[in-house]
């Protein structure tokens, strides 16, 4: 019975982390495959998020008002917020050395942060309002917000392969991952396309905030750098640039970490194991599983 | 004997050196008080950190955001070394000190070698999340280590080094920092590297053994950061694991990158001026702005959380217009009307010789990093170039 209990918790809990990493790993993976810069911000954009709606939520509003509106509000903002910092921060830097790409990103970062810092203060804010409680499957504690982070997780993924395989922007989107000078040449606005990733790897940012504040209902200002790193490395595990590989080590990752989580004794060196997983992971392979390989130039 | 001696080259040491015997005479006539000298401490701390980290960054051309992680192991090994010796009959005087210097060099270099190896098969983004990830892996061994190894949660105890002669210590193991690592990228070693930077294909071919180069750049790099640590945790008298954090690592490279890829004495510069103007942006704002009418208003009506952080808000905000400044295409015009040296130039009536450029300086648009963006970016950047689109035609039929 102990067995099946450990295995069932492992699923569910580790899917549902899995899923966070997952969604947040696919806004670092689009952008990096289309705008080729390693977007540092996308973890305070999480950050913004759960401020957006844990500030909502703790208005007088009613429950039902105010949970709907405050994820519609925290999508809108960290939308808007992505496309910004696309405008401001990188795209002047188009074309420039990416080091340079990466500290502008960097600088971006720790701006998001400090302004969080200096509005909301290094003290943790808290609801109440958003325990969902749980309820028991075949004995096993699992609680809703694992659940609702499953189903959104799943809705993202089948709605994102859609799109992208089916519709003209997401094709046109491959096109300019693939070759942006040619994809150009065939007429696709690439200044748009970037906009749209953005624009997408916010709003699953944004998606991802409020799935971990379902689950632990407390922010400070670096809510979301942790998460941002690791979904990160979740992203280079499953091969960077690639959406199915981002979508494959983010739930690796968030299972492995479940795993050592529930074994007492190796617990507090969960983050050491992930993080040893990925040198070991791009040791054996090095472009990640599911990675192009790249021509080297001569 | 000087068939070569080149002002230049040794003008860095002749500035650290001066400053540090003003510093030594201020303070022993008592002349600088109680927060420079804890100032000069770190200062001495960021220019170890930033020239040893511009060495991977700027000459191997590998990035690396865990430089931090080399710290933390050399302040935690150095550190609880210095806490052992303290006990028995070496007391914690200078013999102390170098012990714990050596054993914190040698620990993080053996680190640096164990991070080479992956950089072996790895580059770019990749090999720079191997070296954040060995840094968080350093934290967390640190962090959850037991009580009387080294400290845990609670952080490791470190005797505390004289406070009126530390600087001096640190500031003669930043010449010796530079001695060292000048002279290594001199000699022909240092030049291997910067080949195996440009072109690591074209090295190889040349018969430079690249595996060698790259574990030894990032043992030395690692050892001067041990180094750094160690000083570090001198200079504390408790060394806790949260300060060697990520973003640590990221304002080591933001000192490297502000400072100019491949410029030894730019890192130098950076580093200073970044800590000078941290601390003193920091005393600014807890002093005299939070007593102007702007911050009452402030902190009443929009702001919970401390002021001092306007301070990360500024330097941020300088570090992305500075980046944008320095490296947006699309500024090039207003970058040349506004160039430092060609407006002296002028100012001197000196013709601008573009044939003569410093051998060991990199520029900012040409500085190749690993991180290839490829094939995207140069079809922007080169897209008249027919040299290189034959090449790359080329090399289609190639064996590659």
């Amino acid at each position: 019975m102990e067995v099946l209990e450990f295995i069932l918790s492992v699923i569910v809990n580790g899917l549902s982390q899995g899923g966070i990493y997952a969604m947040i790993a696919i806004g670092y993976t689009m952008v990096y495959g289309i705008a080729k810069l390693l977007n540092f911000a996308h973890g305070d954009i999480i950050m913004v998020a759960a401020y957006t709606i844990i500030v909502t939520v703790n208005t007088s509003m009613p429950i039902g008002v105010s949970l709907p509106l405050s994820i519609l509000l925290s999508i809108v903002i960290c939308v808007l917020l992505g496309v910004a910092i696309e405008k401001v921060a990188y795209k002047p830097l188009r074309g420039a050395s990416p080091l340079a790409v990466l500290i502008t990103a960097i600088g971006v970062s720790y701006l998001l942060q400090s302004i969080a810092q200096i509005i909301f203060g290094t003290a943790p804010k808290m609801t109440a309002k958003l325990d969902l409680g749980a309820f028991k499957l075949f004995g096993v504690p699992v609680k809703f917000s694992a659940i609702i982070t499953l189903v959104i997780t799943v809705l993202v993924m089948v709605g994102l392969t859609m799109f992208v395989k089916k519709s003209r922007t997401g094709r046109a989107m491959v096109a300019v991952s693939e070759d942006r000078g040619a994809a150009q040449l065939m007429g696709i606005n690439v200044n748009k396309i970037i906009t749209i990733t953005f624009i997408i790897g916010s709003a699953l940012a944004a998606l991802a905030g409020f799935c971990s504040i379902i689950e632990a209902p407390s922010v400070t200002s670096t809510f979301g750098s942790m998460p941002g790193i690791k979904a990160f490395t979740a992203a280079v595990i499953g091969g960077i640039g690639s959406i199915p590989g981002a979508m494959l080590g983010g739930i690796m990752l968030g299972i492995v970490e479940c795993i050592a989580n529930k074994i007492p004794v190796i617990a507090p060196y969960t983050d050491a194991i992930e993080f040893s997983i990925l040198i070991i992971i791009l040791l054996v392979k090095p472009t990640g599983f599911l990675g192009k390989k790249r021509r080297e130039k001569v | 004997m000087f068939k070569k001696f080149k002002i230049n080259h040794y003008i860095n040491y002749f500035v650290i050196a001066v400053a540090l015997i003003v510093f030594a005479i201020l303070s022993f006539t008592g002349g600088i008080d109680n927060s420079t000298t804890l100032l000069l401490e770190r200062i001495a701390i960021s220019i170890i950190l930033a020239v040893s980290l511009s060495l991977v960054v700027g000459f191997l051309g590998e990035l690396s955001l865990g430089h931090a992680g080399f710290m933390c192991i050399g302040a935690y090994i150095g550190g609880k070394v210095s806490a052992l010796l303290a006990q028995t009959g070496i007391g914690d005087g200078i013999g102390n000190l170098i012990i714990s210097l050596i054993v914190g060099a040698v620990a993080a270099a053996a680190c640096g070698v164990v991070v080479g190896i992956p950089a072996l098969r790895l580059r770019g983004d990749y090999l720079a999340i191997v070296t954040l990830a060995f840094g968080e892996i350093v934290k967390t061994l640190f962090q959850n280590s037991s009580d009387n190894s080294f400290g845990g949660l609670s952080g490791l105890s470190t005797p505390r080094y004289n406070k009126t002669t530390l600087f001096i210590i640190a500031f003669v193991v930043v010449l010796l920092t530079l001695a060292v690592i000048q002279n290594f990228i001199r000699s022909k070693h240092g030049r291997a590297v910067t080949a195996v930077r440009d072109n690591e294909i074209a090295a190889r071919a040349t018969g430079i053994n690249v595996t060698k180069y790259k574990i030894m750049v990032f043992a030395l790099s690692a050892a001067f950061a041990g180094i750094a640590g160690v000083i570090y945790s001198f200079s504390q008298n408790k060394v806790m694991y949260t300060h060697f954090d990520y973003n640590y690592s990221i304002e080591i490279l933001v000192m490297v990158v502000l400072g100019g890829m491949g410029s030894i004495n730019g890192s130098i510069i950076s580093a200073t001026l970044l800590t000078f103007f941290d601390e003193k942006l920091r005393l600014w704002i807890s002093q005299d702005f939070s007593k102007t009418q702007l911050a009452q208003f402030l902190t009443t009506y929009v702001i919970k959380g401390d002021l001092a952080v306007f301070k990360d808000i500024i330097y941020a905000l300088v570090l992305i217009l500075i980046v944008i400044y320095n490296n947006s295409p699309s500024l090039k015009g207003l970058r040349e009307k506004l160039n430092l040296k060609k407006l002296l130039s002028k100012l001197f009536k000196r013709k601008h010789d573009p044939s003569k450029v410093k051998d060991d300086e990199a520029r900012w648009d040409v500085v190749p990093t690993k991180i290839e963006m490829d094939e995207v970016l140069s079809t922007d950047v080169v897209i008249d170039d027919m040299g290189d689109n034959s090449a790359d035609i080329g090399e289609r039929g190639g064996n590659k």
